[in-house]
């Protein structure tokens, strides 16, 4: 380690080692949490871009992309790229990634190798499918039913679905780490109930990771058996079936929407609680919430498929349990609003995307209860309530987290403040650009314009110029912080060691850390949310 | 690169001991991952079976027992071969360890041998389901699926074997470099719990392809 700088000063992450072999061959959590913020970034704005045209499209009734075929690689190149290139991966792989073993005190995460590792499978598997889409694409949608995908459907199936097979396995590495890392290496006195929340819901999104994606990955190696050589077990013809597709699919992406949904609780967690001056609101409620939800996430798969043909028997016992889902997950949200009462609120851009996430992943979740009833879902199935839906919870819901953590802990990571004043901005036109662009999807719904579909009749061309012209808002609101984070990068105040006055073991190391992230290992005398005095004034920047 | 406190022990753990736990929980936890990935396929296999019990019977019974039943021998063998590595290597016996790694290897090898012979064989019986198809009749298609299932499920083993041999012979190497001693083996332990995880798949597949059709 060079010493030339002063004597008495560690060199940060940032300095250790300036060359790109430093960065390629990393194996410090923190550089490897970098890499993949710059990959996900990219793979962000192709999926967002794929949007956008979708957006266009739909602006006339008679569609404004040439063909149909087009229309559908493009929401097909949407989904695969937005699912498994950023909304799964996103939280745990960046904010996770950098954050986990501050957070818990520790120096790394416990396997260095297999978290590097886990990028470049990343890149492998970005690699295959970016090259898939681009070479012509595919037009099944992104969730490749058979027999569509295995015998009809023209395109470059098998390459995509060997993307996200090879990036299941970062996943999953990924996943490891983290549950080896939070049983293995938490700092002394860090007991589990003194772990922030934030530890838990990343805990909880793990195990998920472990138990579901190597389901998918099985199901993937069936599907592409079955496209290579035209024969396989989803194929009716010989009496395989296409609806075992549909159960294996759904069993592990049902849970992946936990997976992308779980990290966004855990930041908000955290953000809410320092923000109000207040301590968490029912800590261990919202703990075992988190568990809970993964758990019952696990027997709900089957609410995708309630007009597949499914028993109904079938029907009923999946639409049960998936009210029970919504129980931890609104009681989480009460524990939220409990927290703000009586707090001191700061409205600091952090807060307002946490803000944001909760009301939006509100209205989410609550139409998730119609789409969980029966009879309701033989009519909004498969039309724009269901998009409307999902997007509230993962886009409006997830997004908004993810861009909270990345205000959060922005000071951490790149040792320099952002601007406050265009970020405030930026969050709320992120939720006003949203609402714009989904609120009418919920409408056209309802009224009954199914997904999916590169035309439509004329009377929805009002709402769906709404939408798209919420679609460019919103594009503005994702644009923004490229400009703003980048240009703080350079000119940003450098951050103090806690510029929010948070708690947490994060705040108690440099900005940004040094390599081992600790001189010496902390010791934990206390919990997590320890806002004593409400009145402590934060660095306003 | 990472520094050392100790010999083999990365900073962020406290001591050797503390590293070896969470190396070995690691693999522990990826042999769950790998359970639920045999585990979706064998239910997929089950779940079919049940819709076409008679295909899925005559096409087993087109299957060659004996290979399968040598190779289940063969494996279980080599399990206790390294069984007796890693008890030899407690004790501080690292030649013997050497030994073991490199029979292990080799019985390995003799069951991927084997198991090329049999997918040989098969093909030749016109058993591959996307071909021209041995069975005919009311028995075809679920003899299909049967065999679909038989590759898919014999291929992705045989990638876990080629992996396992690898990483015996891998231990055999670093054995022989005298990186292990009584006090440290981590390595050692968290592949033998790979190879016989492998192993175990192997008992479970062997009685889906072999004896249940041939007991129906």
């Amino acid at each position: 380690m060079s010493q030339t700088v002063t004597a008495t000063r560690v060199l940060s992450y940032l300095e250790d080692g300036k060359t790109l072999r430093s960065w390629l061959l990393t194996t410090d959590h923190k550089r490897i949490a970098i890499l993949y913020a710059l990959s996900i970034t990219v793979f962000f704005f192709i999926g967002g871009t794929a949007a956008a045209l979708i957006r266009y499209n739909l602006v006339t009734p008679q569609g404004a992309l040439p063909s149909a075929e087009t229309y559908n690689r493009l929401f097909t190149m949407h989904g695969v790229i937005m699912v498994w290139f950023f909304l799964v991966p996103a939280a745990p792989v960046t904010i996770g990634n950098f954050i986990i073993p501050l957070m818990i005190g520790a120096r790394d995460l416990a396997f260095p190798k297999i978290n590097l590792m886990s990028w470049y499978l990343f890149m492998a598997g970005g690699a295959c499918a970016l090259y898939a889409l681009f070479a012509g694409g595919v037009d099944t949608g992104w969730t490749f039913y058979a027999p569509l995908s295995s015998n009809y459907a023209q395109g470059h199936v098998v390459a995509v679905v060997a993307g996200i097979f090879i990036s299941g396995f970062s996943t999953i590495a990924t996943g490891l780490n983290f549950v080896v890392t939070i049983h293995r290496l938490r700092a002394p006195g860090l007991t589990w109930y003194r772990l922030p929340v934030f530890i838990w819901s990343f805990y909880a999104t793990s195990v998920i990771f472990l138990l579901a994606t190597p389901v998918l990955a099985i199901t993937l190696i069936l599907l592409s058996f079955e496209r290579i050589f035209h024969v396989g077990v989803f194929d009716p013809r010989i009496g395989g079936d296409p609806l075992l597709f549909q159960h294996m699919f759904w069993f592990y992406s049902h849970p992946a929407v936990y997976i992308m949904v779980l990290p966004g609780m855990g930041i908000v967690s955290q953000i809410i609680p320092c923000f109000s001056r207040k301590e968490l609101f029912g800590y261990k409620f919202v703990v075992w919430c988190s568990v809970a939800i993964a758990v019952i996430g696990f027997f709900v798969w089957g609410h995708h498929m309630f007009v597949s043909g499914q028993s109904p028997y079938a029907s009923i016992v999946f639409s049960l349990l998936s009210y029970f889902v919504a129980v931890p997950s609104a009681i989480k949200v009460f524990n939220w609003l409990g927290t703000m009462h009586k707090g001191r609120i700061h409205f600091n851009a952090p807060m307002i995307y946490a803000l944001g996430f909760v009301g939006l992943f509100t209205s989410g979740g609550l139409t998730g209860l119609f789409l969980a009833a029966l009879a309701a879902d033989v009519h909004l199935h498969d039309t724009y309530f269901v998009i409307a839906h999902f997007h509230f919870i993962m886009v409006g819901g997830m997004v908004s987290a993810y861009f909270a953590a990345l205000h959060f802990w922005w000071p951490k990571i790149t040792g320099r403040m952002y601007p406050e004043t265009i970020a405030r901005g930026a969050a709320l036109l992120m939720f006003l650009g949203f609402n714009f662009t989904f609120l009418p999807q919920y409408i056209l719904g309802y009224l009954g314009m199914p997904r999916r579909y590169h035309s439509y009749p004329p009377e929805f061309q009002v709402l769906n110029v709404l939408s798209s012209a919420g679609a460019s808002i919103l594009a503005v609101a994702y644009v923004l912080p490229l400009f703003y984070l980048g240009w703080s990068l350079f000119r940003g105040e450098r951050a103090p060691r806690n510029p929010w006055r948070a708690t947490g073991l994060e705040w108690t190391t440099d900005s940004p850390p040094i390599t081992r992230n600790f001189l010496v290992v902390p010791t934990v005398t206390s919990g997590p949310y320890d806002y004593a005095d409400p009145h402590t004034k934060l660095a306003d920047v | 690169m990472s520094e050392n406190v100790a010999p083999h022990t990365h900073f962020q753990y406290e001591d050797a001991r503390h590293q070896a736990d969470s190396a070995i929980a690691g693999m522990w936890l990826f042999l769950a991952t790998e359970v639920l990935f045999f585990g979706g396929l064998i239910l997929a296999w089950i779940f079919c079976r049940h819709w076409n019990p008679e295909g899925f019977a005559a096409g087993a019974k087109e299957s060659v027992l004996w290979i399968g039943t040598v190779n289940l021998a063969l494996l279980i063998t080599s399990s206790f071969v390294y069984g007796l590595g890693q008890a030899a290597i407690e004790a501080g016996r690292v030649r013997m360890l050497i030994w073991c790694c490199l029979l292990t290897a080799g019985i390995g090898v003799v069951f991927l041998g084997l198991k090329l012979l049999e997918w040989h064989v098969d093909l030749d019986e016109n058993l591959w389901p996307a071909g021209p198809f041995k069975l005919h009749g009311a028995e075809a298609d679920g003899g299909r699926l049967f065999w679909i299932f038989y590759f898919v499920a014999t291929g992705l083993h045989a990638v876990h074997m080629l992996v396992g041999i690898v990483a015996v012979c891998w231990i055999a190497l670093r054995a022989r470099r005298a990186e292990f001693t009584a006090d440290w083996h981590t390595p050692v332990t968290v592949v033998g719990l790979y190879w016989s995880f492998v192993d175990m798949v192997w008992i479970v597949l062997y009685p889906l392809i072999y004896v249940v059709g041939r007991l129906s």
